[in-house]
């Protein structure tokens, strides 16, 4: 596989979300606003880079029966390194994501990457398939709170279109709107690819 | 080089060197981010202190006094005379955990302003209660006369639109500030004129 396509699987093709269906739970949580669903996109893309590339690095040093534990204290270091940066420079944006950050570390798109990606190919590949789907992911969140906060709040990007006091559909903003966008994104997405 | 096989020492090795490398990483990052992270908080306490407290007397001079668990940030103006307290209170009753709050309370037993200092509600939902539509609506109360309950439970306030627990959570956040104050007003005075 050539390296541009390495990094643009993770786009469209086999987008994290909306293919692959990996790491729902942060994605359902954390979309009520696009800015929200960006951050949260942008701080796993950074993870998912650094760790692809240390895993990468390390997959000679790593036996195999303890690969995971490796794995494991990796990503959860670079984690902890996006939250304490975010803390310090973003506070905003790391209040509203709050207990998100550290959920990163068991996003399945990370150690899964890892798993099927770094631990198998070179530095360079590991390092476009992390920042591939990372901004697959990214997009996704991006896209899908995006639409959450149009319904939901009556704005996107936290300019309002609408006054303070409109009505709009709560329901997107809580959990269920969640599962009812996500459920018609992944539609709309198949669709598209089929008639491709 | 080749890959290295499970053995007990291998693993060992791996696990040892990986977490001690990831250790010093996180403590390294830890150093360089605390003044930072320090200081946004500092800066969080105070901005809010001057906002709730705002009126026509310059806060010249603030104490800190930890009373049960409440923090009661004192202000006194140029002649040492009390002003009033910006309290930091909290309440575990929200949608979505903790909620934090500063209750600015004048001399007079008034409630001067409320700010909220973090939240976890849900947007769109509880998380308006940073606007001033809701929280305004406790600016120059007297909590002796004003009933710091939602109208649902026989109180005064008035509830955000499907967002009575959060609502709630406030105005049980704010009584604890305002019997505070009530509790240990005389304490405070007299902390001023003595110095």
């Amino acid at each position: 596989m050539s390296n541009w396509k390495t990094f643009t699987k993770g786009l469209i093709k086999e987008n994290p979300i909306l293919v692959l269906l990996l790491g729902c739970c942060p994605t359902l949580a954390t979309t009520t606003s696009a800015i929200n669903g960006m951050s949260m996109g942008l701080a796993t893309t950074f993870v998912l880079i650094m760790s692809n590339l240390v895993i990468s690095l390390l997959k000679n040093f790593i036996p195999d029966k303890v690969r995971i534990p490796c794995f494991i204290v990796v990503i959860a270091s670079f984690v902890t390194v996006v939250q304490l940066v975010m803390q310090a420079y973003v506070p905003d944006i790391y209040e509203t994501l709050g207990l998100f950050i550290p959920l990163i570390v068991v996003n399945c798109i990370v150690l899964g990457r890892a798993e099927a990606f770094a631990s198998k190919n070179p530095v360079w590949p590991s390092i476009l398939d992390g920042a591939g789907m990372g901004l697959g992911f990214t997009f996704a969140l991006t896209i899908l709170g995006s639409i959450r906060e149009v319904l939901g709040s009556g704005s996107v990007f936290n300019w309002r279109f609408l006054p303070e006091d409109a009505q709009t559909i709560l329901i997107f903003v809580l959990a269920p709107g969640a599962f009812i966008a996500l459920g018609y994104l992944i539609a709309i997405v198949n669709r598209l690819k089929k008639t491709k | 080089m080749a890959k290295k096989e499970s053995t007990l020492k291998n693993m060992l090795i791996a696990l040892m060197v990986i977490t001690i490398v990831s250790g010093g990483v996180l403590g390294f990052v830890y150093g360089l981010t605390k003044p930072a992270i320090d200081q946004v908080e500092a800066n969080k306490n105070l901005k809010a202190i001057n906002e709730v407290l705002k009126s026509d007397v310059e806060i010249v001079k603030t104490e800190t006094k930890e009373i049960d668990d409440l923090t009661y940030n004192l202000a006194f103006d140029a002649e040492g005379n009390f002003i009033g307290a910006a309290i930091k209170t909290y309440s575990k009753n929200g949608f979505g955990g903790k909620i934090e709050l500063m209750v600015g309370m004048l001399a007079n037993g008034i409630i001067n302003k409320v700010s909220i200092l973090s939240q976890a509600e849900t947007p769109g939902l509880g998380a308006n209660m940073v606007n001033d539509k809701f929280k305004g609506q406790f600016d120059g109360v007297d909590p002796k006369t004003f009933i710091l309950k939602v109208k649902k439970d026989g109180g005064d306030v008035d509830a955000i639109t499907a967002a009575t627990i959060s609502s709630r959570a406030v105005s049980e956040a704010i009584k604890k500030a305002a019997d505070g104050f009530e509790a240990n007003k005389d304490q405070f005075m007299k902390g001023g004129n003595n110095e």
